[in-house]
């Protein structure tokens, strides 16, 4: 039996650059950072004033009774579903072939604080009955589940930052070992509160240039401190290629292979050898039938933090060899700030628009380019990709060690 | 304290419209919570809750699954009341 092919059928995302795929990926390829001082009273209170809120409020997308019933993860779930189930044409799908997977790192943390504040000041008569559906982190998943009636299965991978690709990857399993026909496919996350930053912050994970707020995130860049976190989500509706081809869909590309590992080294650090990321990347040009010489771009992890950035691109150089020398390397949260579990997802949505336009998104604010990057990076400006058949790699790793590398090809 | 029948029904239409999201008007003394309003369990916590608050009566659990209609929680308020 040859084997079940995926490809991808419908883009949604809100990001802090645009409350929709269009609008984030021009903001991209302009260069817009999304990142702003926090204007709430409690970001004074901790050590980082400034994240990246998305750039349109869910109140703007959906109905005020939705809001209220659905943490705020849940909302950028559904808005970004929504939009990918209607950009792959609202598919008739036999509901028992149909299937979600839609991750997030933290889950509903913002509905556990808050109700956790009610049940403090108020009483327990208070706490909403909503709070468990709305906290549990696979609330996001559950709810597009419920909006498309899907039933051949709800589920949500947590690995942190690896979540949202690992959601992906799964997605893709799902098909390829016949269990779906259409999967939608994601992560989001909505962790800026005092709380989650408070924790990054005490972990000297987030950067303090509280002062340059947009110019905070700047992966690469010899005076890097840390990341900026993010919030929204992005979703992929994959397809089997034949089921896709029979009703007619647009196809934007393949998703050819995924290759996961985990380093079994520490809690937070990645290993600086690497060596579980290129076993990843080795991993998955193998589950593709591809080579590194296939291989034109790749969005890279890169959160802007000081260890992490070269830990990953030596890995890279290790794994891709001389074939690194054209690859088209992107750190696209220099403009979206870091969405945790989100970040595979939207930078998986920013993959598939570069393979569609063949141009991939700068990396902004590096003044002084670390000398220990031994990767191409694509700087200030998009970078035309070749015409012809081409492949992406979208890698993300995740505190625990994980290792998610996920190969998209043009179709 | 006494309370009129008007005055609940109405603040009950305020607090449902914000829970579940029904337009003030659509809401009437013979409407049934699960079937014509779509108030749900969870839902109908949060009305309880909000009319607990907004009239100083208690709505005890089991009372609550008697509450079939609008008029059945209006009547339920206005003699807890007295």
């Amino acid at each position: 039996m040859s084997r079940r092919r995926v490809v991808v059928t419908g883009l949604g995302a809100t990001t802090p650059i645009g409350g929709d795929v269009t609008t984030s990926w021009s903001a991209l390829l302009a260069g817009t950072s999304g990142v702003r001082t926090l204007t709430e009273d409690w970001a004074q209170t901790i050590p980082v004033h400034f994240a990246a809120r998305v750039a349109v409020e869910p109140s703007e997308q959906m109905e005020r009774v939705e809001i209220r019933r659905l943490d705020r993860s849940e909302q950028f779930a559904v808005i970004a579903s929504r939009e990918a189930w209607k950009d792959a044409g609202s598919p008739d799908v036999d509901k028992e072939r149909l299937g979600v997977v839609i991750a997030s790192g933290i889950g509903g943390v913002t509905t556990l604080l808050d109700q956790y504040d009610i049940l403090r000041e108020k009483g327990s008569r208070l706490v909403s009955p909503h709070t468990v559906p709305m906290l549990m982190p696979n609330g996001p998943a559950a709810n597009v589940g419920l909006e498309l009636q899907a039933r051949a299965g709800v589920h949500t991978p947590v690995s942190a930052c690896a979540s949202g690709a690992e959601a992906i990857g799964y997605a893709f399993d799902m098909i390829r070992n016949d269990r779906a026909d259409i999967v939608v496919s994601g992560g989001v996350e909505a962790a800026i509160h005092a709380m989650p930053m408070a924790g990054f912050a005490a972990m000297k994970a987030l950067s303090t240039r509280n002062d340059e707020p947009q110019r905070a995130s700047r992966p690469y860049d010899l005076n890097r401190d840390g990341f900026v976190l993010g919030e929204g989500g992005g979703v992929l509706v994959l397809e089997e290629y034949e089921h896709a081809i029979a009703r007619g869909a647009k196809i934007y590309c393949e998703i050819a292979g995924q290759g996961l590992t985990s380093d079994g080294y520490h809690i937070a650090a990645p290993d600086p050898d690497g060596a579980g990321v290129q076993r990843a990347v080795k991993f998955a040009l193998r589950d593709s039938g591809l080579t590194t010489k296939d291989i034109v771009h790749l969005n890279a992890h890169a959160t802007s933090t000081p260890a992490g950035d070269v830990a990953e691109a030596n890995a890279l150089r290790a794994a891709l060899g001389t074939d690194a020398d054209h690859v088209a390397v992107s750190a696209t949260k220099s403009m979206t700030g870091h969405l945790l579990g989100g970040a595979g997802a939207i930078e998986s949505v920013f993959i598939v628009k570069t393979l569609q336009d063949r141009l991939a998104p700068p990396t902004i604010n590096i003044e002084d380019l670390d000398p220990a990057v031994t990767v191409d990076v694509v700087r200030d400006k998009p970078r035309a990709l070749p015409a012809g058949d081409i492949a992406a790699l979208n890698d993300s790793f995740g505190f625990g060690g994980h290792n998610v590398v996920l190969v998209f090809k043009s179709i | 304290m006494a309370l009129a029948q008007a005055d609940v029904l109405a603040g009950l239409k305020e607090i449902v419209e914000e829970v579940a999201g029904i337009p003030a008007a659509s809401i009437e003394l013979d409407k049934n919570f699960t079937e014509d309003l779509e108030v749900d369990s969870l839902s109908m916590v949060e009305v309880v809750v909000a009319a607990e608050e907004r009239f100083g009566v208690k709505i005890p659990d089991e009372a609550v699954t008697d509450l079939v209609t609008v008029g059945d929680a209006v009547n339920f308020i206005v003699n807890a009341a007295k």
